[in-house]
């Protein structure tokens, strides 16, 4: 059964607001989640969890955060800025994510602000809609 | 010397809950301070309370070869004081598992009465922390929790 944008937003403004203690106009479409919602590496697994538990899916930590294994290969990583190869991988493992802008200074410092709300939305749009 | 703030299992259901009992007593040193003439169980010790029971039940899961480190305290909502001479009741559920981490919630009870709820997060530490190394030895989990556990775990994980 296809689940709505909307729902799918609502359900995972939800999440937020209670593994980040937020409030609900705190989460909007476009807000990073370590920039603006403060999320620590322990939240993302919180927040993975309760992604599942919320919409009864499995979601591989890797598949939805991929930065992790990423940034911790050589090959990917040069500079401190994101090698071809390295873009090529984030570009195959996060088709949920806008990279446009990233691609022209693919700084790793940068990396944080890829992962929005809206950037969840669309992950769990292509799992529970495909 | 390791520090034990839960007195025994009632059950342990391996990989899924577990009940403790601890009993407070005068003869803790704390509530003398906590608070003069009105002594009362700090509200974060009840949390290291639900922390060991369900930081128990979570290495045990992986049969202690995780360390397993208290990351991320969920939700701590207190109803009721808990005083000298009561016995209260820690009840820690998991809720999910996965290679890197764990999240548990649970009751404190003191008969009937529900105390508390806490909801922990737990962490596998050598599973993440993109990759650091930590000792070879768990030196979360000490020989002094097998006590805690005689009785329970064979007769569980047996099934």
């Amino acid at each position: 059964m296809a689940i709505s944008r909307d729902d799918i937003f609502e359900k995972v403004q939800e999440v937020l607001v209670d593994a980040l203690g937020l409030d609900d106009d705190e989460v909007t479409s476009e807000a990073t989640l370590m920039g603006d919602l403060g999320a620590e590496s322990i939240d993302f697994l919180d927040i993975v969890f309760r992604l599942e538990k919320a919409f009864d899916i499995k979601v591989p930590r890797e598949e939805l955060f991929p930065a992790e294994s990423v940034l911790n290969n050589a090959e990917f990583v040069s500079d401190g800025k994101l090698t071809e190869k390295g873009l090529a991988e984030i570009k195959d493992k996060m088709p949920h994510t806008d990279l446009s802008e990233f691609e022209q200074d693919p700084d790793v410092n940068k990396m944080a602000d890829l992962f929005t709300v809206d950037a969840i939305v669309n992950f769990i749009d292509n799992k529970v809609n495909s | 010397m390791r520090w034990i703030w839960i007195d025994k299992f009632l059950e342990f259901n391996s990989g899924q809950s577990a009940v403790a009992l601890k009993n407070v007593t005068l003869a803790e040193e704390h509530l003398h301070d906590h608070f003069p003439g009105f002594p009362i169980m700090p509200e974060c010790l009840m949390i290291e309370a639900m922390a060991q029971t369900a930081g128990i039940l979570v290495g045990e899961a992986r049969k202690f070869e995780e360390k397993v480190i208290l990351a991320k305290v969920k939700k701590a909502v207190f109803h009721h004081y808990v005083r000298p001479g009561d016995t209260i009741i820690l009840k820690a559920e998991i809720e999910s598992i996965a290679p890197e981490a764990a999240s548990t919630v649970g009751e404190i009870r003191r008969g009937d009465e529900l105390i508390a709820q806490i909801s922990l997060m737990f962490s596998h530490i050598d599973n993440n922390l993109a990759g650091k190394k930590f000792p070879e030895e768990n030196f979360v989990f000490t020989d002094m929790f097998n006590s805690l556990l005689t009785g329970f775990v064979e007769t569980e994980t047996a099934e």
